[in-house]
C-alpha cells in the first residue's frame, strides 16, 4: 500500500472518531418524566428540557424565588414541560437578565434529588428589535 | 409626506442590478467559452465589462438610497423604523444599515462589486472566466434583496429593504384612521450593538467573506479553461489577503464580545462564531497547499478541493445563520426571512457546479507517481493542512447538529439531538490537541521549507527543541501549570516561537520580505499562549463570603454549592472585602453626549422616553463648566454606569464603571469594565442591579412617638433622636416672616458608619408642611409628623424600602495581553506574505505580457 493511502485511512479513522465522539457528547431534548427516569437509572448526562413558565393573568411569573441580597447565586423557579409536568428548577447563579420577559425556556442540566439543577438556561423573549419575533438568549452558570 | 421616490429608485436599481448581473454572467461566459471565435471574444468581453459597470453603478445607487432613508430618518420605511431612531448618534446610523439581513446582504454585494472592479483592471488574462463566477454570485446575492413576488405563482424572491411600513404591517389599526401615518421615531438599535466595534466589525467580516470568492473563482476558472497550474499564482495573494481580513474580522468579533458582552470572554464557541472560523481554518490549509502546489501534484489536487471547500463553507455558514436553522441554538443568528429555500438553491448550485467540474476534470489533473518523502517539506506542510481540516471538521460536525435535526425532519424522522451541554468543554477537548500539533508543525515545516533539515540533517532542529524545552520548563514551574494538556500546549507553542524565531532571524538577514510565514506563525503561537493563560487560568475574584444563608436546608448548605458562589452583593457606599481588594459601590452615573466621562445620575433629571435630561445643578467636569442648572442636555438614556471603587492593599485606588443598560423590554443588559494591567486584566461586570429608573416601593408607614435622646429601630438600624433645632433654611421652600421651621437631628448607627438624618417640620401661614428625608444608603424615609408640647414627645413617620444593591462579578485574566500582541504579530506577518505574493504575481504577469506582446509583434512583422 502506498503511503498516501495509509495516510488517507488514518484521516478517515480520525474523522469517524470525531463523529462518534460528537454523537456521544451531544445532548438530547427530553421531558421531565424522562429526565427523572434517567436520573433514577444513574444516567449522569446533561439534557435539554423545553418548558413554559407559569404566569398569572397579569403576566407575572409564578413560583419564582430570587433574593440577591441574601444569596445572589441562588435562583429557583417552576417550569412546565410539554407534557404538563410541573418541575422545580434550581439555577445556582444570578437570575438571567431577560428571564422576566421570557415565555419559553430551555433548561440544560440534570435531575438531582427531585429538583432539576440547571447549568444553563436558554430563553426565548419577545424581541424589542424584531417585532413579533422571539429572540434567544442564554445564561450559563460558570464553573471556573 | 411619504418619500416614495427614493424607495422606488432603490427597488428599481435592485432589479437593474439583478438583471445586469445575469447579463454580465452570460456575456463573460460567452467570452470565456473555448468555442467562441477570437474576434467575438473581444466584443463579448467589452460588452460584459459595460454591463458590469452598470451593475456596479446600480449597486452603489442601492447603497446610497438605503443610507439616505436611514440617515434622513424616513420612518415611513420599515427598515429605517425598525433599525434606527432619532436619538441614534451618526456613527451608529451606519451600523443600523447592516443591522438587518437585507442590509448585510447589501454590504456583501457592495464588497463584491469593489473586488470585481479591482480584478477587471488588474488581471485581464483571467477576466472572462473569473468574472463569470463573480457575476453569477452577484446575481444570487442581489436576488436575495430583490423583493419581487411572481404573480400567479405567489412566489416571493428575496426581501427588499425598501418596503414602506404600510406594506409590511398593513393591519395596524392606525392605518384605518390615518392612511398616511408615519411613525414619529424608530425602534432604535440594540444598545449592545451601539459600540464602535459594531461599526467596523461587520464591514471587515463581510469583506473577508467576499474575498473568499476570489481564490474560488480562480480555481474554477483554472479547471474550466484547463489552466490547471497557472491559477495558483494570481489566487495565492488574494487567498492570503482573504485570510488576513477574515481573521481580523473574527478577532474583532471576539474583542467586541470581550469588551461588551457579559459572558466574560472572547470566545464562546457559539454556532455563529464557529460558522466563520471553520471556513477560515480551511482557507489557511488551502494557502499552505497552494504554496507547495507549484511543485507537487498531490498538493495541486488538494488545493482545488480546499479552495472550493472554503467558499462552499462560507455559503453553508450563510445558510445556517440566516435560515433560522440555528434559531434554537444560537444567541445571535438571524431569524428566518423566508429566504431559506433561496439560500439552499444558492448553496446547492455552487456545490453542484464546483464539485461537478472538479470531477469532470479530475482525470487531466496531474498525479504524482513518486512517493512523497517523509523528509520533504511537502510532507510536513501537508500534514499541517490535514490537521487544520480535521480541526475545522470537528467544529463543523458539532455545530451542524441543528441541521441534522432538520434533515431528519425532512425525511420524516425525529432526531431530537441538542448541542453538547458543555459546549466550551466539548470543543476545547478536541481543539487543544489539534492546535498543539498544528503549532509544532509550523516550526518543523519552516525548518524543512528553508532546507535546513533533510534526511540526515535533523540535528538542525535539536537546538531550538532544547531551548524550547528549557524555557517551557521554567514557565511551567514559575506559573504553576499542572494539567498535562496545558503543559503540552505551552511547550508546543514555545517550541513554535523558538523554531520560527530562529528561521526568522536567519532569513531576515537575507531578504526580510520572505519572512511573512515565520512572523505569522510566531503570532499564532503567541495567541495560543495568551488564550491558554487568560482562559484556563481565569481566577474569579468576587467570591461571595458574606456567610449569609437563605435557608438551612441541605440545598443551600451543600458543599458543592460553594463553587458557584461567584457573585457578590454590594450595598451603596458599604465597603466589602473581595479577595485582596476592598470594594465600594459609590454611585450610579449616566453618560452625557457632549461631555467627557460619566456624571452622577443625581445631577440630572432624565426625561422619560427621550434622550434629554434636565440639569439639577451646574455641570462641572474636570474644572470645566459645561452646563448651568436648569439646562437641557443630551444623554444616552439607556446606559447606566456603576462606579465601583477598588482599593488595593497597597493603598492604590481605582474606579471601574461597568455598564448596565436598562431597557423596559429587555431588562438588564450588562457590559463589563476592564482594568488593564501589563500582566493581567481585571474584568468586572454587574450581573444584577436595582433599577435606577424605578420608583422605590415603600413599606406601610410606621409611626414612632419618642422623647428627646430616645432610641428606636428602623430597618434593623439603631436610631437616636439627638436634638430638635430651629432652622432658617428648608430646601425647596421659601421661608417668609412669621413662618417657623424646626428640624430633627436623628443619628442612625450602622456597623461602621454614622448617618445623620434631618427631616423638617414647617409652620407656614398656620398650615403645617412636612419635608421628609430619604436616605438611599439605609433605604428609608423619615417624615417629621407631630410635636406634642404637652408631653414633649415627637412623632416620626417612617417608611422603609429595599436598599439599593448591585450583584457583581469580577475575574482576573492573566497574560491576556500576549493574545492581543500575538494578534498584531499575526496581522503583520499576513501583510508581509500578501505583499510578497502580490509582487510575485505582478512580476510574472508583466513578464507574460511582454512575451505576449513580443509574439504579437513577431506575428505582425511576419504578416507585414
Amino acid at each position: 500500500m502506498k503511503k498516501i493511502q495509509i495516510f488517507g485511512l488514518v484521516i478517515i479513522a480520525i474523522a469517524i472518531g470525531i463523529i462518534v465522539s460528537t454523537a456521544g457528547d451531544a445532548s438530547t431534548y427530553v421531558d421531565f418524566g424522562k429526565a427523572k427516569e434517567m436520573a433514577d437509572n444513574g444516567d449522569n448526562e446533561s439534557i435539554h428540557v423545553v418548558g413554559k413558565l407559569q404566569k398569572n393573568a397579569a403576566g407575572q411569573i409564578l413560583d419564582m424565588q430570587y433574593h440577591p441580597e441574601i444569596d445572589p447565586n441562588y435562583f429557583e423557579f417552576t417550569l412546565v414541560d410539554n407534557k404538563n409536568v410541573v418541575q422545580k428548577v434550581v439555577y445556582r447563579s444570578t437570575k438571567p437578565q431577560d428571564f422576566d420577559k421570557s415565555e419559553q425556556v430551555v433548561v440544560v442540566g440534570k435531575m438531582e434529588n427531585g429538583t432539576f439543577a440547571a447549568e444553563k438556561i436558554l430563553m426565548k423573549c419577545p424581541s424589542k428589535y424584531e417585532n413579533g419575533k422571539m429572540e434567544t438568549t442564554e445564561a450559563t452558570a460558570s464553573k471556573s | 409626506m411619504i418619500h416614495t421616490t427614493i424607495g422606488d429608485a432603490g427597488h428599481l436599481l435592485t432589479i437593474i442590478a439583478f438583471a445586469s448581473a445575469l447579463l454580465a454572467t452570460f456575456a463573460y461566459f460567452k467570452a470565456a467559452l473555448a468555442g467562441t471565435p477570437l474576434n467575438e471574444v473581444t466584443s463579448w468581453k467589452q460588452y460584459a465589462r459595460t454591463v458590469f459597470i452598470v451593475h456596479a453603478a446600480s449597486v452603489l445607487g442601492i447603497v446610497f438610497s438605503l443610507y439616505w432613508i436611514i440617515g434622513n430618518h424616513y420612518f415611513e420605511y420599515h427598515y429605517a423604523w425598525k433599525n434606527s431612531s432619532l436619538s441614534l448618534p451618526t456613527g451608529y446610523t451606519i451600523s443600523s444599515f447592516w443591522q438587518d439581513q437585507e442590509g448585510s446582504f447589501l454590504l456583501w454585494i457592495f464588497w463584491n462589486v469593489i473586488l470585481g472592479s479591482v480584478l477587471i483592471f488588474s488581471n485581464r488574462s483571467w477576466e472572462a472566466p473569473v468574472m463569470t463566477i463573480f457575476a453569477l454570485v452577484q446575481a444570487f446575492l442581489t436576488s436575495m434583496i430583490l423583493g419581487v413576488v411572481i404573480p400567479g405563482l405567489d412566489l416571493k424572491i428575496g426581501s427588499t429593504p425598501f418596503l414602506l411600513m404600510k406594506e409590511v404591517m398593513p393591519n395596524l389599526p392606525i392605518y384605518k384612521m390615518d392612511p398616511n401615518f408615519i411613525a414619529k421615531d424608530g425602534n432604535g438599535l440594540n444598545p449592545l450593538l451601539q459600540n464602535y466595534w459594531m461599526v467596523i466589525h461587520p464591514p471587515t467580516l463581510f469583506l473577508g467573506f467576499a474575498t473568499t470568492l476570489i481564490p474560488f473563482s480562480f480555481a474554477i476558472a483554472g479547471l474550466w479553461t484547463k489552466k490547471i497550474h497557472e491559477w495558483v499564482r494570481p489566487a495565492l495573494p488574494w487567498a492570503l489577503f482573504s485570510a488576513m481580513i477574515l481573521g481580523i474580522g473574527i478577532l474583532m468579533g471576539a474583542y467586541w464580545a470581550y469588551e461588551t458582552l457579559n459572558f466574560g470572554s472572547y470566545w464562546n464557541w457559539d454556532p455563529v462564531e464557529n460558522s466563520s472560523i471553520v471556513p477560515w481554518l480551511i482557507l489557511i490549509a488551502a494557502i499552505h497547499t497552494m504554496i507547495i502546489a507549484r511543485r507537487n501534484a498531490t498538493a495541486l489536487k488538494t488545493s482545488f478541493i480546499l479552495t472550493i471547500a472554503t467558499f462552499i463553507l462560507i455559503l453553508y455558514s450563510t445558510f445556517m445563520t440566516r435560515s433560522g436553522v440555528l434559531g434554537n441554538a444560537s444567541v445571535h443568528s438571524f431569524t428566518d426571512l423566508g429566504l431559506s429555500g433561496q439560500l439552499l438553491i444558492y448553496l446547492l448550485t455552487f456545490i453542484v457546479v464546483a464539485v461537478g467540474l472538479l470531477i469532470y476534470r479530475w482525470k487531466i489533473l496531474p498525479s504524482d507517481e513518486e512517493e512523497v518523502s517523509t523528509y520533504s517539506q511537502e510532507f510536513w506542510i501537508f500534514i499541517g493542512a490535514t490537521l487544520l481540516c480535521l480541526s475545522g471538521f470537528q467544529i463543523l460536525a458539532t455545530t451542524s447538529i441543528p441541521v441534522y435535526n432538520k434533515v431528519a425532519e425532512a425525511f420524516g424522522g425525529v432526531l431530537n439531538m441538542a448541542l453538547p451541554a458543555d459546549q466550551v468543554g466539548h470543543y476545547n477537548k478536541f481543539q487543544l490537541w489539534f492546535f498543539s500539533l498544528i503549532i509544532v508543525l509550523t516550526g518543523i515545516g519552516q525548518f524543512f521549507w528553508w532546507k535546513r533539515v533533510g534526511k540526515d540533517k535533523l540535528h538542525a532542529l535539536y537546538n531550538p527543541l532544547l531551548i524550547a524545552l528549557l524555557i517551557s520548563a521554567a514557565v511551567i514551574v514559575f506559573q504553576g501549570v499542572k494539567e498535562i494538556q496545558y503543559i503540552v500546549l505551552l511547550t508546543t507553542s514555545i517550541f513554535a516561537i523558538v523554531a520560527n524565531g530562529t528561521i526568522l532571524f536567519q532569513i531576515i538577514k537575507g531578504n526580510y520580505s520572505l519572512s511573512g510565514g515565520a512572523v505569522t506563525h510566531i503570532g499564532v503561537a503567541l495567541m495560543l499562549l495568551g488564550i491558554l493563560f487568560s482562559s484556563a487560568y481565569t481566577k474569579v475574584v468576587s467570591i461571595n463570603n458574606s456567610g449569609l444563608m437563605i435557608s438551612r436546608s441541605a440545598e443551600f448548605t451543600n458543599n458543592d454549592n460553594k463553587e458557584n458562589k461567584e457573585n457578590i452583593t454590594l450595598w451603596l457606599n458599604k465597603p466589602e472585602k473581595m479577595g485582596d481588594y476592598m470594594l465600594t459601590w459609590r454611585d450610579v452615573r449616566v453618560e452625557p453626549r457632549h461631555i467627557p466621562g460619566y456624571i452622577p445620575k443625581s445631577w440630572v433629571d432624565m426625561i422619560e422616553n427621550d434622550y434629554h435630561a434636565v440639569a439639577l445643578r451646574d455641570i462641572v467636569v474636570n474644572e470645566k463648566k459645561y452646563n448651568s442648572k436648569g439646562d437641557t442636555i443630551e444623554i444616552y438614556p439607556e446606559n447606566f454606569y456603576y462606579e465601583i471603587e477598588y482599593r488595593e492593599p497597597s493603598g492604590r485606588v481605582f474606579n471601574l464603571f461597568p455598564r448596565a443598560q436598562i431597557n423596559p423590554r429587555m431588562g438588564l443588559v450588562s457590559s463589563p469594565d476592564i482594568q488593564r494591567e501589563v500582566d493581567k486584566d481585571l474584568y468586572t461586570y454587574v450581573s444584577m442591579v436595582t433599577n435606577p429608573t424605578a420608583e422605590p416601593v415603600w413599606s406601610p408607614t410606621e409611626n414612632f412617638t419618642i422623647s428627646m435622646r430616645d432610641t428606636f429601630f428602623v430597618n434593623d438600624y439603631v436610631a437616636v433622636l439627638d436634638n430638635v433645632v430651629r432652622t432658617e433654611e428648608v430646601e425647596g421652600m421659601k421661608l417668609g416672616e412669621g413662618d417657623a421651621a424646626v428640624k430633627a437631628v436623628i443619628r442612625v448607627l450602622d456597623k461602621d458608619n454614622e448617618y445623620v438624618i434631618t427631616p423638617s417640620f414647617v409652620i407656614r401661614d398656620r398650615l403645617v408642611a412636612r419635608k421628609p428625608e430619604v436616605n438611599k444608603d439605609l433605604g428609608f424615609r423619615v417624615q417629621f409628623q407631630e410635636i406634642d408640647p404637652s408631653t414633649g414627645k415627637f412623632t416620626f413617620a417612617v417608611n422603609t424600602t429595599q436598599r439599593d444593591f448591585i450583584v457583581m462579578k469580577a475575574t482576573e485574566k492573566p497574560l491576556i495581553n500576549i493574545l492581543w500582541l500575538g494578534t498584531f504579530v499575526l496581522v503583520i506577518g499576513f501583510v508581509m506574505a500578501t505583499v510578497r505574493r502580490f509582487q510575485d504575481f505582478i512580476k510574472m504577469r508583466n513578464k507574460e505580457n511582454v512575451t505576449v506582446d513580443k509574439k504579437k509583434s513577431k506575428v505582425k512583422a511576419a504578416t507585414v
